[in-house]
């Protein structure tokens, strides 16, 4: 085991994955000289040489439509969004092009291909850098969307995602990529639609994935030191949904907190939250409560944004209301 | 392989064409005024006073001053992406509402929403301030049709053009190309103007396009196309002074390709090491601000002591910006709420 970097460990997913199968690519803004706007693929350009990495003009639709066609007749590419707010601009490619190749040509084509890149606020950047737009992805049938917040997670998840035969949407975020932990030094991938309990506990389930888990774990030991046994599920897949995980953790604590750092309407957050409400309701001792943003826009101002976002305080105050002790 | 049809005249004025004093030093107060003021932004980012994402504008400032500097601000328009101070300025906007807005305070002029990238004056007919790279393009594309419409729909006498500010990274945005296109067919008075200073975060021009000369693009939509030389702020003034009337009178978009430089990183974060110190060097000798005061010198218009007041003065004002910054409120966080729906 060693410890390393989220960043490190995406870099050696993708390291491995392009010398394990030569019709793996990378391509993006700034992924090669620069090695990448986040350094998420440094060194790959020296080591593989373009085309294998190739540095793109800011061409979001372009390239990334580019990239769809490849996968298309066989490639495997990576494409790196330098964040998601960019990748608006390819939607269209994404959602009807990779997601609905397959059907429209009545299973002919398929379309291996892994769209990554940091998702949602970082700090002080205002409106149009600072949104969580996993939603939108989510909601497309033909499109696998999965996140992760540890090291082990990354690696292991896009290893599977570049193996994977349809579309993939992998969302990171620029806070976590430093974020550290251990990663086996022998090779392992984890199956795509898994969730994973992240700490166990008996008395309330917190449900959360992506940058939100460290918050989330934080909650937790707070809670424990009230008294309270929190469990705390990462969903990592959006879709597919890991269903089964999460009534299993409520039925066995009687009560639910999803935390979600994207807006609150038709979002991830809420579409589980209604699950439960729909598929856990004789045994839910507590309605099911939802953190997520405030429904604004991301002010640049520190504290305003800092109060937009789902913070410590806020999941455990949601988590006080579900076990009534207010 | 030899790259075909890539000659182009590079426009330029040589000494003070025929300028009169006064305007000129007040361009050269201006192009101060940017330096200075991006010089303290980036002192007070330093101290984390501002935060995110701050692109400066240190080398570029006749781009912005010399274009800015022939329009009529009561009918024409400014759009721009995230590298804005310098154009905020030009269009007049007030130090302290900018210094204030890199802060993040309540007396910003995105009252601490926007922050260094979406720089705002509605008044002033600047809209900013956008941080998509290329989205400015088609919206600026917008404008002028609305001036084109009010003309010939509501029977407007002056109406004005329009003057779009982007970067040589944006060009390869097909919002560029779907611009161009519907302004060339709809004869909209927008002069497009890529700040062309050779780099789109950390990759040079030649790396990421066919062509290193944009103003041959026009050629593909049939319409004129022009190349300045970005380090001489007359030259930009006359040669955008020339365009704005072409564009009148014509009733036809213009793209032009001014050849500038940055001096600093892409942003705050970046240090630049795609670039050898020796291009730097080259283009720091032809400093916007020491060509425009030689040039003036040798024209007799100003001597060193008269610059060192403008230089005294211009830093006054950014000293004050600061601390008008500093001795301004937070936003209430309740604003949070404020300004989504009109
Ligand atoms: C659509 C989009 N893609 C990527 C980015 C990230 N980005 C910000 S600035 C930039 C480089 C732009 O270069 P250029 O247009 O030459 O402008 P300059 O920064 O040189 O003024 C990139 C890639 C972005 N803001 N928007
Ligand atoms: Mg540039």
């Amino acid at each position: 085991m060693a410890e390393i970097s989220i960043r490190d460990a995406l870099n050696q997913a993708l390291d491995e994955e392009m010398a394990r199968d030569e019709r793996v690519f990378l391509l993006g803004e700034e992924v090669g000289e620069y090695n990448g706007a986040y350094k998420v693929s440094r060194g790959l350009l020296d080591k593989y040489g373009a085309p294998r990495v190739l540095d793109t003009p800011i061409a979001e639709l372009g390239f990334t439509g580019l990239a769809v066609g490849a996968a298309t007749v066989g490639l495997r590419p990576v494409v790196e969004w330098m964040t998601f707010n960019f990748a608006l601009l390819a939607l269209d490619q994404v959602i009807n092009n990779a997601a609905k190749m397959r059907h429209m040509s009545g299973g002919q084509l398929n379309v291996p291909i892994v769209f990554r890149g940091p998702n949602g606020p970082a700090e002080y950047l205002s409106s149009q850098h600072s949104q969580a737009l996993q939603s939108l992805f989510v909601h497309i049938p033909g499109l696998k969307v999965a996140s992760y917040a540890t090291p082990y997670d990354a690696k292991g998840i896009l290893k599977s995602a570049i193996r994977d035969d349809n579309p993939v949407v992998l969302i990171e975020s620029e806070m976590a990529y430093a974020w550290t932990g251990e990663v086996p030094d022998e090779e392992y991938t984890i199956p795509l639609g898994k969730a994973d309990v992240k700490r166990e506990g008996s008395d309330i389930t917190l449900i959360t994935y992506s940058k939100p888990l460290r918050m989330v774990l934080e909650a937790a030991s707070e809670l424990e030191s009230m008294g309270v046994s929190a469990e705390v599920i990462d969903l990592r897949s959006l879709r597919p949904l890991d269903e089964q995980a999460i009534y299993a953790s409520v039925r066995k604590t009687n009560r639910a907190v999803v935390i979600d750092e994207s807006w609150p309407m038709a979002s991830v957050g809420s579409h589980v939250a209604w699950l439960i409400s729909r598929n856990c309701f004789d045994v839910l001792d507590a309605q099911v409560e939802l953190v997520c943003s405030e429904d604004v826009p991301m002010p640049y101002n520190h504290r305003m944004e800092l109060a937009v976002q789902p913070s410590v305080e806020k999941i455990i105050d949601a988590s006080k209301r579900v076990l009534y002790m207010e | 392989m030899a790259k075909r049809n890539t000659k182009v005249d590079v426009f330029t004025v040589d000494g003070v064409g025929e300028h009169k004093k006064k305007f000129l030093v007040e361009l050269l107060r201006q192009m101060t005024l940017i330096r200075r003021f991006e010089e303290k932004a980036a002192q007070m980012y330093g101290l984390r006073k501002i935060g995110g994402f701050c692109h400066l504008y240190n080398g570029q400032e006749a781009v912005a001053v010399g274009a800015i500097s022939a329009l009529d601000l009561k009918h024409d328009y400014v759009l721009t992406a995230y590298r804005d101070h310098g154009h905020a300025l030009a269009v007049g906007m007030e130090p302290n509402a900018i210094m204030a807005e890199l802060y993040g305070k309540i007396t910003g002029c995105s009252r601490g929403k926007g922050g260094s990238m979406h720089m705002f004056d509605a008044e002033k007919h600047f809209l900013g301030g956008n941080g998509i790279v290329g989205a400015q393009i088609p919206m600026a594309t917008g404008t002028a049709f609305a001036q084109m419409y009010w003309k010939k729909v509501m029977g407007e006498k002056q109406t004005g053009v329009t003057l779009c500010f982007f970067g040589d990274g944006a060009i390869h945005q097909g919002a560029f190309h779907e611009s161009l296109n519907l302004a060339a067919v709809w004869k909209l008075p927008v002069i497009y103007i890529v700040e062309n200073n050779q780099f789109g975060m950390g990759t040079a021009v030649h790396r990421v396009s066919s062509v290193e000369d944009f103003e041959i693009k026009a050629t593909g939509f049939d319409m004129p196309g022009m190349t300045i030389d970005g380090m001489n702020v007359i030259a930009v003034h006359d040669g955008i002074r020339k365009a704005r009337e072409q564009a009148q009178a014509d009733e036809t978009p213009i793209l032009i390709d001014i050849k500038t430089y940055r001096y600093k990183g892409h942003s705050m974060s970046d240090p630049a090491k795609y670039r050898t110190r020796e291009q730097l060097e080259q283009f720091q000798q032809q400093d916007p601000i020491l060509v425009l005061k030689a040039t003036m010198i040798d024209a007799k218009m100003i001597d060193d002591d008269e610059y060192k007041k403008i230089d005294d003065d211009v830093k006054k004002v950014v000293n004050e910006s600061v601390e008008f910054a500093e001795n301004s409120d937070e936003p209430p966080v309740e604003t949070m709420y404020e300004d989504i729906y009109a």
